[in-house]
């Protein structure tokens, strides 16, 4: 990039948040997405939503494209940015009210989701999203990717939450949706196309989100089956009763033994697949939840069924599904990890999808996920440097993606398009739908300088 | 360097919200992950050893809360200090390290006349007017940054006070080897003396060689691994002439560098050496209930500061803790973040002033906001810097060594 034009910049931000040597840039050059690098042009720090503003009317007249990153923990390539600005979010970081009144909080684009957790969960309230990265995910990221978590099958994902934002249009101009009202029909809903816009539409610089009373009380519990597809079967059998736990979570062989590896928290090597599952809210309710699904586990051959001692044992248990993804990339120095997604019912289906693609192109595949909202995390572990071992688990995960159309299901349930499921797109949503979407980005961005090239 | 260690790294960012530095900046340069990606580019030729790269790196405090964090069991922190040795192996020393590291540290007797002139220095009064006058304005920073992180010093170090062997009080139910760190012998006898005075009231003989020498932590932060390999020998050569059932100390870094010479150094005697390595506290919560028997009331605020080179690099975070709470009415509060690093490491409060300035005013917040009227921690490290940072900052608020705090409370 010019130095004349870094210059401008500066004067914008300050020299010190205004990054343009070749070191920076290398390490600018990935987020959390395997295989995926490009070089940007400048990393720029702002401290406001003024200077976001400005950077983006100056890059607006010179045409010059704007990449927004938080941490960098995406997982579809979507904070990469090819010789382009890269707007770092991370020093905006204020919470800026969290109104009890009308249950509600506003942040600054970069609070981490964790620091919001402990902000509202010391009142008594609650703010349910929790994707794995939450402990240095940023909240306009969550915003961006419309981010998941382990309690999406009760409490929804991150747009279930999010009420207003100020976005700042490409051209810098600042448009204001929504707000603390909870109806809401004037003109089209913005909110929801902003959300999961992936740094396509505009840069979220404040967010105001729902939050909700806080569950009184939690019961965590665990459940080992010897074969796989009963643990499956089980998962939709809990939800056809009419029990909608907080986190229904799915640990296969391969996970369950890297997890306890690693975490040591006493997890069976001896069995096929293990259901984390929590229910919360209200004491008396929660125990008779808790009866049902021990019974229904125990229905479907459960070997084991385990209910948490205490608040500590129950943490223990969770963190050890927390931990899975990173447990599992320390067997090879190369982890890809997908979402492919599918309407629950189509779990046992799915999984089984899964084992015989890696059967077939010869790669380990874990599998763990969010097996309540049928979000499953196949993952491969692999070795960068064995070409031909990346090449075949590109080719299993495209059948996995095939099979999850095929089942009504989608091939990015959380982590977004990006770069990475770009090509599968079309796929799923047809010639229609890209048209629909190009003609979206057209009205907010019709000089393309906003992400260019994600998505579609 | 094995390239394998570098792309275990799947940049997923977990290290990051623990790392003092990434807090502090926002900078992926740096970041552990940061760190690594460096590192690896540079092994891949896609960056040079530049100026700017080595700065970056030389950011690093080594604190290994990145380790702590890292699901894929990437060390950032020892990746780069591994650099560091591969790169002074080739470049060879400075003529300052040559004369701190290879004439000096290594020899107790060189290292404790060196402080002689900085007792008398601050015997005579000569501190005093030196202060008042302002004259280490006239110095370099560095100098002036280590003139005020320097306590009142003992009359005498440890090492040539105490005898050999401090015999058990009652049954003997083992034998402990004291190792005398330099900076606890030079500057915190009385906490060693503490430590000594509860191994022999536990029942345990001290053995204290007096010709041990240095770690070799010093030369393994000045990436002199030669130096290091050389300490190990001799330690290992030492302590080989006694039976002891443990080697006890009480400064983590001290801990941390010799329960790794089995990694260092290959041959039985290296990794012997290391398996009988303790923390104090390790040691101490074996013996808790007759510990706490001998234990008195002592109605105080405590807090406890977790040093990087026990919570990360030994991963004893409970043992301490549990100590604490043995004290009868003693409040134990719990520090916000405690295991985060107080910027001391090393040398990087010297090197590294702003940052470790900034560091140290985290670590400073958490411990008003505890309410705590004693912080206790269990490195010389952390000692000097957070006595500096409390005196400047919280002069309500003592430090204290965790043997120097049960001791109190035994003789209360």
């Amino acid at each position: 990039m010019e130095k004349s034009f870094i210059k401008e910049f500066e004067t914008i931000v300050g020299e010190q948040y205004t990054l343009s040597d070749r070191e920076s840039l290398a390490v600018y050059g990935y987020d959390s997405t395997p295989e995926l690098e490009s070089v940007p042009g400048v990393v720029l720090l702002p401290g406001s939503p003024e200077e976001v503003a400005r950077i983006m009317r100056l890059c607006h007249g010179a045409g010059v494209n704007v990449t927004p990153r938080g941490s960098g923990t995406n997982l579809s390539g979507g904070s990469l940015s090819a010789g382009g600005v890269v707007v770092q979010t991370s020093r905006m970081n204020r919470i800026i009210e969290v109104d009890e009144e009308n249950l509600t909080a506003t942040v600054e684009t970069g609070v981490i989701t964790s620091a919001l957790h402990r902000e509202v969960e010391a009142r008594g309230l609650f703010y349910p999203p929790d994707p794995g990265s939450m402990n240095i995910s940023t909240m306009g990221g969550n915003v961006a990717e419309n981010s998941g978590g382990l309690r999406g099958l009760k409490y929804g994902v991150t747009a279930d939450y999010v009420m207003g934002l100020d976005t700042i249009l490409a051209d810098g101009d600042l448009l204001r949706t929504g707000g603390k009202v909870v109806k809401d029909v004037a003109g089209y809903s913005l909110n929801p196309l902003l959300v999961s816009s992936e740094g396509t539409l505009g840069l979220f610089t404040s967010i105001t989100v729902k939050l909700i009373p806080k569950p009184q009380g939690k019961i965590t519990m665990l459940a080992h089956f010897p074969v796989l597809q009963d643990a499956a079967l089980a998962v939709s059998a809990i939800i056809a009763a009419k029990v909608i736990p907080a986190t229904l979570e799915f640990l296969d062989k391969v996970t369950i033994k890297c997890v306890e590896d690693y975490a040591h928290v006493g997890l069976p090597l001896d069995v096929d697949a293990v259901l984390l599952i929590e229910v919360d809210g209200h004491p008396v309710v929660i125990a008779e939840e808790a009866a049902a699904v021990a019974d229904i586990c125990k229905k479907h051959r459960c070997s084991f069924f385990q209910i948490a001692k205490d608040a500590d044992e129950a943490l223990k248990l969770a963190a050890a599904r927390r931990t899975a993804l990173s447990a599992l990339a320390r067997l090879k120095p190369t982890t890809i990890l997908e979402d492919a997604t599918v309407p629950r019912s189509c779990i046992a289906a799915m999984l089984k999808v899964i084992q015989d693609s890696a059967k077939k192109y010869n790669v380990t595949i874990g599998t763990f996920g969010h097996a309540g909202d049928g979000n499953l995390h196949p993952t491969c572990l692999t070795d960068e440097r064995d070409k031909d071992e990346i090449k075949r688990a590109h080719a299993a995960f495209e059948e996995i993606f095939d099979a999850a159309i095929s089942m009504g299901g989608t091939i990015t349930g959380e982590h977004g398009v990006g770069l990475a499921k770009k090509k599968y797109l079309p796929k799923l949503v047809g010639e229609t739908g890209i048209r629909v979407m190009r003609g979206i980005k057209n009205a907010f961005d019709p000089k393309g300088i906003l992400n260019p090239g994600k998505i579609f | 360097m094995d390239y394998v260690k570098l792309i275990n790294c799947m940049r997923c960012g977990m290290c990051l919200p623990v790392c003092p530095t990434y807090r502090e900046t926002f900078l992926e340069t740096a970041s552990p992950r940061g760190r690594v990606a460096l590192v690896r580019k540079l092994q891949e030729g896609e960056l040079d050893q530049s100026e700017q790269l080595l700065e970056y790196l030389s950011l690093c405090l080594d604190c290994q809360a990145c380790a702590s964090a890292c699901p894929c069991g990437v060390n950032a922190g020892e990746l780069v200090a591994e650099f560091t040795c591969e790169r002074k192996a080739e470049t060879g020393l400075g003529f300052m390290e040559e004369l701190i590291l290879r004439k000096l540290v290594p020899h107790p007797d060189r290292l404790e006349s060196s402080m002689v002139p900085m007792r008398l220095y601050q015997r005579t009064g000569l501190q005093k007017l030196v202060r008042t006058l302002g004259i280490l304005k006239m110095f370099p920073k560095p100098l002036e940054r280590m003139e005020g992180l320097l306590p009142n010093l003992p009359a005498r170090p440890l090492r040539q006070e105490i005898q050999e062997v401090t015999p058990a009080v009652g049954t003997e139910r083992g034998t402990a080897g004291f190792f005398l760190g330099c900076v606890m012998s030079l500057i915190f006898s009385d906490a060693s003396r503490a430590t000594i005075k509860l191994l022999s009231s536990l029942g345990y003989k001290v053995i204290t060689p007096r010709n041990q020498v240095c770690c070799g932590a010093p030369n393994m932060l000045g990436g002199d691994l030669a130096g290091l390999k050389d300490a190990a020998r001799a330690n290992i050569d030492i302590f080989r002439r006694y039976d002891v059932d443990f080697i006890v100390t009480d400064c983590g870094g001290c801990g941390a560098e010799l329960k790794k010479y089995g990694h260092h150094i290959e041959g039985d005697s290296a990794s012997a050496f290391s398996a009988k390595v303790r923390d104090i506290s390790q040691i101490l919560v074996l013996h808790a209930d007759e510990l706490r028997a001998q234990l008195k009331p002592l109605d105080l605020k405590v807090t406890y500061h977790d040093p990087c080179h026990i919570a990360h690099c030994q991963g004893i975070r409970k043992e301490p803790r549990d100590l604490l709470k043995l004290v009868p009415d003693l409040q134990y509060k719990e520090l916000e973040s405690a295991d985060a690093c107080c910027g001391s490491a090393g040398t990087y409060n010297i090197t590294k002033p702003e940052m470790s300035d900034q560091i140290l005013k985290c670590k400073l917040d958490a411990v008003r906001a505890s309410g705590a009227e004693i912080l206790v921690t269990s490195n010389p490290g952390c000692l000097l810097q957070l006595k500096k940072g409390l005196a400047d900052q919280l002069p309500g608020v003592r430090i204290m060594h965790l043997t120097e705090l049960l001791s109190r409370s035994m003789d209360a």
